[in-house]
């Protein structure tokens, strides 16, 4: 464990200019992956994905299948790799747990009254501790994005250390839930203030919320991750989530992974996708470099 | 070489970012002659000089085609054709009719996109990407832009009468071939002159595929000539007594010979010359976009942009932030084959130029300024340069004085709004400038007292056919693009 020096003072974390960190992230968009360098992105981003699932009517027997799609998911192309990580309600986390078994996926839990974060801190660390003790190896927990808005920050900066705390052994990602905190400084300040507080991965969003995580807005957090390592030399993670459903983009994603923050965080421990049908799509993509036609939908499994 | 850096920052690794499969734009899209004769009077004519000149591809060395040597004659005969269009039908046509002649030109940029994106590259060396997003569709623009001030005069210049001058001479440099014929033509024709171009001799195919253009398009034949050739029909077209207007864009030294030849004469100039803008960032910037403007405003193009911001000013409270930043973004650019899709540098766009700023970089060193290199490696063969950034620099040094035209950049810090002021006006040249600061107050504080025809704040090296464009000191004189544009072409009683 690398020991943090000072705390900075998070009213002055870098502006950032809309302009150009838009201008920035469609620069991205603009390369143009192909054959076998396409083939390594499609099959590193399949290898990256938190497989995800976030519903009331979640069931212990659709877990379990999407568990198994985890593990296998797509027999007909050999050799593929699997996804990082099942993500689920903590109520889940046994069976997803059991599903799972030694396969190497791990076992992602929401905590902290997720998706609002609007319950007190005792409720939380509760939350957390129930998920830890049932299983799970990463915990998705999200901001009070209220007491963020009233400028509240050491209230922010205290829970996110207090539910670090609870997690034990366990992966603390840190969701921003970034669309709403609407501005790119906002979301650079609740980066910073996630990082310096313990965060292991940085997150942007729970999901539940439009706009989800956009390229710009990951840009942001990746530049902050970068900035922390200059400083501290300590690795963050990352992980946009929401609303990235399709193969191109999630390679554009990885060039700017790539461009960032650089090959060191091009794996699993240092970069996910929370994502839901990214899997299937990626599938479809790999599967037309092999044979070089489109399948229809109705080829590749439905979770 | 480049040379190991002392401190010890840590240091992000990019290799597999710039490793990427190669992607490659298809040559098809580009019809390339074997042998280009002259454009003059709506036919292309063979040289009266009878001589030819190769123009190669600087990305790998391979001749292109051939290009006909205009003369003095065959200056002289573009000049007779364009007096004499201008004379029998372009100054009498209504304005109205001269706009859908060029109109049709703009959409006909557009419709060929493709192709002189490809010619661009091959041709001049830049990169594929920035032909395709930038120089074609900026060039189709301005002349959209000037087709609609065609019959309009009269709003731009109330209460005043604007009368043609007659034939124009244009010359054109390497760095934006299609892009700056583009930015002469357009508001020439809209104010009812005629044109002779030239354009550089190491670039003319764009200029040339033009010419196809507008001889389809049907322009009445001698409205548009353009004449290939170096240095000597350059100064046959300055030295012609029938053209009424000199428009240049190219360097410093050329443009005081220009202003020499035509002292005593009435013909009038515009002239865009050199520049060393200074790229100023303060320590409240919003530092990774920035760096994202450095990197844009010096290696936009191989640097081969007049308005290249290379000399960089940093704040010194920002200064080790701002280093760090740069050179690991320099370590992502992808610099090779300029027809790869991703690639973000190309070639130096000659043997010549390639020398110019080698012999630059070795100044540098030799004035112990400390240079860095991005650590990428070049192709074996063509005309390439690393990215570099020189630290530890003074205001005396050479390299930060002199226009160096390729991808260099010189970082010097300083304390106070009044010092990066005086540090950034102490130059010959004035042509462009950019600030970062997160301020308002700051940025018109700044853009007042700063002498550069373009001052950009918190971006850099935009270019729009509304906006001005043009030099203090000795970078020139004149405005080319937006209204101010097109008073240069016109006797304005």
């Amino acid at each position: 464990m690398i020991a943090i020096k000072s705390i900075p003072d998070f009213s002055l974390s870098p502006h950032i200019d809309q302009v150009g960190v838009e201008e920035r992230a469609s620069r991205f968009t603009k390369r143009s992956i192909k054959n076998e360098s396409k083939i390594n992105g499609l099959k590193l981003a399949l290898n990256m994905i938190d497989l995800t699932t976030l519903e009331g009517k979640d069931t212990d027997g659709k877990v379990k299948q999407l568990c198994y799609k985890a593990l296998h998911l797509h027999d007909a192309y050999p050799g593929l790799p699997t996804v990082a990580a099942i993500c689920v309600y903590p109520s889940m986390v046994k069976v997803a747990k059991k599903a799972l078994g030694d396969s190497g996926v791990k076992v992602a839990s929401v905590a902290t009254a997720f998706p609002s974060g609007q319950a007190s801190r005792d409720v939380k660390i509760r939350d957390t501790k129930f998920a830890v003790n049932e299983g799970a190896d990463e915990i998705d927990m999200v901001i009070s994005r209220g007491k963020f808005h009233m400028g509240e920050y050491n209230f922010v900066f205290d829970e996110i250390s207090a539910i670090k705390e609870a997690c034990g052994e366990a992966r603390l990602k840190v969701i921003l839930e970034t669309g709403e905190l609407v501005t790119y400084d906002k979301v650079r300040r609740a980066s910073d203030i996630a990082m310096y507080a313990g965060a292991d991965f940085i997150k942007t969003s729970t999901g539940k919320i439009q706009p989800a995580a956009t390229m710009p807005v990951t840009l942001v957090m990746l530049e902050a991750i970068r900035d922390f390592y200059y400083k501290t030399g300590k690795r963050i993670a990352m992980k946009p989530a929401g609303g990235i459903s399709k193969a191109k983009l999630a390679l554009h994603y990885l060039v700017m992974l790539n461009e960032v923050l650089g090959e060191e965080w091009m794996n699993n421990q240092w970069f996910r996708f929370g994502a839901s049908s990214l899997a299937n799509d990626i599938l479809m993509q790999l599967m037309k470099q092999k044979s070089g036609v489109y399948q229809g939908a109705d080829y590749f499994s439905m979770d | 070489m480049a040379k190991t850096v002392k401190n010890n920052t840590l240091k992000l690794k990019f290799e597999s970012s710039r490793n990427l499969a190669p992607a490659p734009e298809s040559k098809s899209a580009a019809k390339i002659s074997e042998r280009y004769d002259l454009f003059i009077d709506g036919k292309f004519e063979k040289p009266l000089s009878k001589k030819y000149f190769d123009t190669i591809n600087p990305a790998t060395e391979e001749r292109l085609a051939e290009v006909a040597e205009a003369n003095a004659a065959d200056v002289n005969k573009a000049v007779e054709a364009a007096r004499n269009a201008y004379d029998k039908t372009w100054k009498k046509m209504a304005p109205k009719e001269r706009a859908k002649y060029i109109y049709r030109v703009a959409r006909m940029v557009q419709e060929r996109a493709r192709e002189f994106a490809v010619i661009e590259t091959l041709d001049g060396g830049k990169p594929i990407r920035e032909s395709r997003d930038f120089d074609v569709p900026a060039a189709a623009n301005h002349f959209f832009y000037y087709a609609g001030w065609a019959d309009k005069l009269e709003y731009a210049f109330p209460n005043r009468q604007a009368q043609p001058l007659g034939v124009a001479g244009q010359i054109i440099p390497w760095n934006f071939p299609l892009l700056m014929a583009a930015w002469k033509i357009a508001p020439a024709l809209a104010t009812g002159n005629t044109v002779v171009l030239k354009p550089a001799e190491t670039t003319p195919l764009t200029a040339l595929k033009l010419a196809e253009i507008i001889q389809e398009a049907d322009l009445p034949p001698g409205v548009v000539n353009i004449i290939t050739g170096a240095g000597a029909t350059g100064a046959a077209m300055v030295d012609h007594p029938d053209i009424n207007k000199i428009a240049f864009t190219g360097s410093t030294d050329v443009g005081k010979i220009i202003q020499r030849a035509i002292a005593g004469t009435n013909k009038k100039a515009t002239l865009e010359l050199g520049g060393k803008a200074a790229n100023i960032i303060f320590d409240d910037a919003a530092l990774d976009q920035a760096v994202e403007g450095v990197v844009n405003g010096i290696f936009f193009n191989q640097g081969h942009v007049c308005c290249a911001g290379s000399r960089l000013y940093v704040q010194e409270s920002v200064f080790k932030t701002v280093v760090q930043k740069l050179k690991d973004r320099m370590e992502s650019l992808i610099v090779g084959d300029p027809m790869d899709k991703n690639t973000d540098i190309g070639a130096i766009n000659s043997k010549q130029q390639l020398e110019v700023i080698n012999t630059y970089l070795s100044i540098g060193q030799k004035e112990g300024a400390e240079m860095y290199q991005s650590s990428c490696s070049l192709p074996k063969k063509g005309f390439y340069c690393r990215p570099t950034i020189f630290t530890n620099v003074a205001q005396s040094n050479r390299i930060a004085q002199e226009e160096i035209f390729g991808p260099v950049l010189t970082i010097q810090s300083f304390r106070t709004d009044d010092e990066v002021i005086e540090k950034a006006n102490n130059t010959p040249y004035g042509l462009s400038a950019g600030v970062w600061t997160d301020k308002g107050s700051k940025i018109f504080n700044m853009t007042t007292k700063l002498k550069a025809g373009v001052v950009w704040a918190n971006t850099y090296n935009k270019f729009d056919p509304t906006s001005p464009f043009g030099g203090y000191k000795e970078s020139g004189y004149g405005r080319e693009g937006g209204l101010h544009g097109l008073a240069p072409y016109l006797n304005l009683v």
